[in-house]
């Protein structure tokens, strides 16, 4: 059984776990960067291809004050404001930083160019021409990692649970996968950087190694969670024609550049029946437009895929490429041609607003356990504003890669031997227990995403929520220990199924049970039964596991300093 | 990955580990004009095999680069490459060591453990 020892282990290598590498190697620790994937290839950042907000003031005035200022009105009162101007503080930094290392960002008259985006009230959001933001980013930290001597980088392992004693983390068990090898890996440090959530929904916009791993990984290691009913659906994302290649969330600055007409199966405009008016700009704000969507759809107005048409066909083909250029090209190869054709757009899973609770050194409550990235919860509250994602990935990722690698520094060599082979023994056990006439992992993870998507999607409603807890626990306690599991040593799916889908069951409950807890609609959660928000329900919700149950508290949010406040 | 006209097509997969006798599996899977190879494999792991052994992890947006195998005989991206009413054909790479199916070690040396 192979042992590994390091300063620092990072679970997950994408933009956050990678910067937060990069950030720790730079301070003097020797790391580990793993990933159940391949180094630098998969999570959220990669795929996406819209913008990065920072207070440059590239292209009209800015400061952190204002950024912040956006930040917390997009989140409703919930922001950890520590976390958020953290975030807006340090972002200017990171990218300065990413330029330096390679990045090119598009540029305006020798400055970086920053163009508007929903919910900002300056123009801030810089990007990688054409829509290639991800990937860009990916490469130059890729580079960057591969360049340093004290990154050891490993594909392919999958962190199954985190190793602690005393309050403090140790190290963990992994997977390897393609040879079916238990791995131990001593460390002085942990960090999750495993990403968000949204493989829990039928529909979504991130690749598919986000089942809210790292959520599962910080309880069952005795950290908290926090504000985990606020998931992020993003209210047109595309869902046909089959188009690859592509962020599924691209109409966004289709739609917001050139207005996009959103029409129901019956080619009817519809968005003046819910409240709202498109004023002939065909630009309706995210959640009226998710709202008027599903809503049309549960009329039987739906179209074909069970969403609504976005048609571009009133604007002139030469707009179409002066706007997206080489995009166009992209979407002729997959057989879209918008001057002809409307797509079929509706509401997707996009991105987690709640995580791991952490401070402004990104620690759990744990001694030696950071997260970084999307998998921290509390920065955007009930909503994130759009660009700050990425943002975050960067800012937490340098936090906690630094904090870490200072804790190392001081931290005592603790292993426990006879932890991990108990550990690793247990879970053993769940491959020695596959039941031969039971269904594959993978049936029963899509049967999940289908309960989520139905019943703790984008409009909940109690009974929705009492019925998915239901069907969730009695997955968790009976159907997740009857699963046929192939007996095949060298990359086998359905035990990296099974161990995914354990994962995807506890985070999914913590999701239920939180946006059962708050009986408003308030950013993100909105609640049929409950359609105000409510002035009562301005705090957090705080879960953590005792005697592997699911418990939940409520908490005041972390607010600034005022005075200080106005200094940063 | 709805189906409403019922139209199916049909992939022929090459299946097995190192040391084993190499052999073919033919499956009919629903088609639809713009899926992806990629779609039919995991079509054919959630209704028939899930041990069919693949490797990607986004799914759709040629960003992970890690879906790469042979398609009728040539290198592709099975996300990138489109289904046809015609059988195809999907085999590992053919330079790559086999791990399983369709997976090979396209893992570079120093990010194993």
């Amino acid at each position: 059984m192979p042992q590994l020892s390091t300063d620092i282990l990072v679970i997950g290598a994408g933009g956050a776990g990678m910067y937060a590498a990069i950030a720790a190697a730079r301070d003097g620790a020797s790391v580990l960067l793993v990933d159940k994937g391949q180094v630098g290839r998969g999570g959220a950042t990669i795929m996406a291809q819209m913008t990065v907000a920072v207070a440059l003031g590239a292209a009209e005035p800015d400061s952190v004050e204002l950024h912040l200022e956006d930040t917390l009105a997009a989140g409703r009162g919930l922001c950890n404001e520590e976390l958020a101007r953290l975030v807006c503080s340090d972002g200017p930094k990171r990218i300065v930083e990413m330029e330096q290392w390679g990045t090119r960002w598009a540029q305006e008259q020798g400055r970086v160019k920053q163009e508007m985006a929903p919910g900002h009230s300056v123009k801030r959001c810089c990007y990688v021409d054409f829509l290639n933001t991800g990937p860009a980013v990916a490469a130059t930290l890729r580079r960057k990692v591969s360049e340093s001597t004290k990154i050891r980088r490993i594909s392919n392992l999958a962190v199954l649970e985190i190793l602690t004693r005393s309050g403090r983390a140790i190290g963990a068990v992994a997977l390897s996968l393609a040879d079916g090898e238990w791995v131990t890996i001593q460390a002085r440090a942990v960090i999750l950087a495993a990403g968000g959530l949204t493989k829990l929904y039928e529909r979504n916009s991130a690749s598919a190694n986000m089942g809210g791993e790292a959520y599962a990984l910080a309880l069952s290691a005795g950290a908290e969670l926090i504000d985990m009913e606020f998931v992020q659906f993003f209210p047109i994302g595309h869902l046909a024609p089959r188009l690859v290649g592509m962020d599924p969330i691209l109409w966004d600055p289709f739609r917001y550049k050139l207005g996009g007409k959103l029409l129901n199966g019956q080619f009817e405009e519809f968005i003046d029946r819910y409240g709202s008016t498109d004023f002939g700009r065909y630009n309706a704000t995210r959640d009226i437009a998710a709202y008027a969507i599903l809503k049309e759809v549960e009329a039987g107005r739906g179209t074909p895929h069970g969403g609504a048409y976005l048609d571009f066909r009133h604007i002139h083909e030469t707009q179409l490429r002066v706007a997206f250029g080489p995009v166009i090209d992209r979407l002729l190869a997959n057989g879209i041609d918008l001057t002809k054709m409307p797509v079929e757009v509706g509401p997707i899973a996009h991105y987690h607003m709640g995580g791991i609770r952490v401070d402004t050194n990104m620690q759990t409550r744990l001694e030696g356990l950071y997260a970084a990235g999307e998998a921290v919860g509390g920065s955007n509250g009930a909503n994130r504003l759009s660009g700050n994602a990425i943002t975050e990935a960067f800012v937490f990722g340098a936090r906690a890669g630094s904090s870490a690698a200072e804790a190392a520094q001081r931290a005592p060599a603790a292993w426990d031997e006879k932890l991990a082979e108990k550990t690793i023994e247990s879970l053993g056990f769940v491959c020695e227990n596959s039941c031969s006439d039971g269904a594959a992992p993978i049936t029963l993870q899509m049967e999940l995403q289908k309960l989520m998507w139905e019943q703790a999607g984008p409009f909940r409603t109690g009974e929705k929520l009492t019925a998915a807890l239901v069907r969730i626990e009695e997955m968790r306690k009976i159907d997740l220990l009857r699963l046929r599991i192939s007996r095949e040593r060298d990359f086998n799916l359905d035990l990296q199924d099974w161990f995914e889908l354990r994962a995807m069951l506890t985070t999914a409950e913590a999701v239920v049970r939180s946006a059962l807890g708050r009986t408003e609609s308030r950013g993100a959660h909105q609640r049929e039964d409950f359609p105000i928000a409510d002035a009562r329900f301005l705090k957090n919700q705080v879960l953590e596991l005792k005697d592997g149950n699911l418990s939940t508290r409520w908490a005041a949010p972390v607010r600034l300093n005022r005075s200080e406040s106005s200094h940063g | 990955m709805a189906d409403p006209i019922g139209k199916t097509t049909r992939l022929c997969v090459r299946r097995g580990s190192v040391g084993e006798a190499i052999r073919y599996e033919t499956f009919d899977v629903p088609y639809e004009e713009g899926m992806s190879v990629l779609d039919a494999l995991r079509w054919i792991r959630i209704h028939f095999d899930s041990t069919l052994a693949i490797r990607y992890s986004c799914i759709n947006a040629n960003a992970c680069k890690t879906c790469m195998a042979l398609v009728n005989g040539e290198v592709e991206y099975t996300c990138i490459a489109k289904l046809t009413p015609e059988m195809i054909t999907v085999e590992p790479l053919p330079k790559r060591p086999l791990i399983r199916d369709l997976v090979t070690d396209i893992v570079p040396e120093n990010e194993k453990v």
